[in-house]
C-alpha cells in the first residue's frame, strides 16, 4: 500500500501550484479561438456528407422518379411512402404521385440514394430542419422536388 | 378600444417582454440522454459548438433546477414514467426539445418496446431531426425555440405543445 509523501514548505503554501494552473490559463486566452459562431459563420460540409434526401428534376423538367419503390423498401426505417400513378406525356408512363418523405423518421443512411436506378433521389447538404410539430416534418413530393432542383443527366435513358 | 386602465397594460406588457427576454436566454438544459444522441449533445456543449453563447449551457441534472427538457435518445416503454416523473418534477415555464429520429417519433426502432416518439408521454416543443442531428441542427433548435418563446403572448408560461396525436406512419 502506497503511502501519502509529506509535502515540503513550497509544496504545502500551495501558491506556485496556483501560479502554475493559471498561467496554463492565461496562455490558453491568446490562442487562436476556435467556436463555430453557428448562426452566423458555418462548416463546409464534406462531399461526403448525408443530409436530407431530396427528389431531383432532369434538365427538361422531367420527375426523374419513376416510383418503383426501391427506396421505399429498403428504407431502414420506412420513412418513405411512394403511390405510384400513370403518367401519359413521356414514355416511362409510371411516376409517383404521392411521395412522402418523413424527416423525423429519416437517419439520413443514404440508402434511397445509393439503390435508386433513375439517380432520381440525392442527400443534400440540409440538415437545420427543426420544427415545432410532427406535421412540418412530413415533406411531400413538390416540396421535396423544389429542394432537390435541377440534376442534369449526362446520358438519357429515356430517349 | 381600451378597456381597464392603459397605464396598467403599457406596464404589463414591458414586463412580459423582459420576462420573455430573460427566460430565452437562460434555457437551461437538463439533458435526458439515453443513447448516442446523447453524445452529440455533449459535442453541442463543448468549446466548438459552445451552446452558452444561447445562454443554454449550464446543464442541471437536477430537473428542479432546469427549463428545458432535451431528450435525447430512444424512450423504452420502461423508460417511459421516469421521462414523465423528470417532467413533471421541472419547475414552470418548461420546454422540451426531442432530439433525433427516436425522441421524435421512435425513428428506425419500431418496436413494441419503444415508444414512437417522447410526445407520447411529455409535450414536445421542438422535433430534431436527424440520426443523430448535427451540433448545428440542435443549436438551431434552440434558436428556434427562442424565437418561439419571444413570440408567446401575455403572461402565458409556455406556448403550449398539447400532447400531439400520432399521425398514422408518422
Amino acid at each position: 500500500m502506497p503511502t501519502a509523501r509529506q509535502l515540503n514548505f513550497v509544496e504545502r503554501l500551495y501558491l506556485p501550484e496556483i501560479v502554475r494552473g493559471l498561467s496554463h490559463t492565461i496562455r490558453h486566452l491568446f490562442r487562436p479561438k476556435f467556436t463555430l459562431q453557428y448562426p452566423e459563420e458555418r462548416d463546409v460540409p464534406l462531399s461526403r456528407f448525408r443530409g436530407m434526401p431530396a427528389l431531383v428534376r432532369d434538365e427538361n423538367g422531367r420527375t426523374k422518379c419513376v416510383a418503383c419503390k426501391l427506396c421505399e423498401f429498403v428504407c431502414p426505417p420506412v420513412a418513405i411512402l411512394i403511390e405510384a400513378h400513370e403518367v401519359a406525356d413521356h414514355p416511362v408512363e409510371k411516376g409517383p404521385k404521392v411521395f412522402d418523405i418523413n424527416m423525423l423518421r429519416c437517419i439520413m443512411c443514404g440508402y434511397c440514394e445509393e439503390v435508386c436506378p433513375e439517380e432520381a433521389i440525392f442527400l443534400t447538404e440540409k440538415f437545420e430542419l427543426a420544427a415545432p410539430s410532427r406535421a412540418e416534418l412530413v415533406f411531400n413530393k413538390e416540396q421535396l422536388l423544389e429542394i432537390g432542383g435541377v440534376r442534369p443527366d449526362p446520358y438519357h435513358k429515356w430517349g | 378600444m381600451f378597456d381597464g386602465n392603459l397605464e396598467d397594460m403599457i406596464m404589463t406588457t414591458r414586463l412580459g417582454e423582459v420576462v420573455k427576454w430573460a427566460r430565452k436566454n437562460s434555457l437551461w438544459p437538463m439533458p435526458f440522454g439515453t443513447s448516442c444522441c446523447a453524445i452529440e449533445l455533449m459535442s453541442v456543449l463543448t468549446t466548438k459548438y459552445d451552446i452558452s453563447r444561447f445562454g443554454a449551457e449550464v446543464a442541471r441534472f437536477s430537473p428542479r433546477q432546469a427549463d428545458l427538457l432535451m431528450v435525447a435518445g430512444w424512450i423504452t416503454r420502461k423508460m417511459a414514467p421516469a421521462l414523465r416523473k423528470i417532467y413533471d418534477q421541472m419547475p414552470e415555464p418548461k420546454w422540451v426539445i426531442a432530439m433525433g429520429a427516436c425522441a421524435s417519433c421512435g425513428g428506425p426502432h419500431n418496436s413494441y418496446a419503444v415508444l414512437q416518439g417522447a410526445d407520447e408521454v411529455v409535450p414536445v416543443d421542438m422535433y430534431v431531426p436527424g440520426c443523430p442531428p448535427r451540433p448545428e441542427a440542435v443549436i438551431d433548435a434552440v434558436i428556434k425555440l427562442q424565437e418561439r418563446i419571444s413570440r408567446a403572448s401575455g403572461d402565458e408560461t409556455r406556448q403550449g405543445a398539447a400532447l400531439a396525436p400520432r399521425q398514422e406512419g408518422a
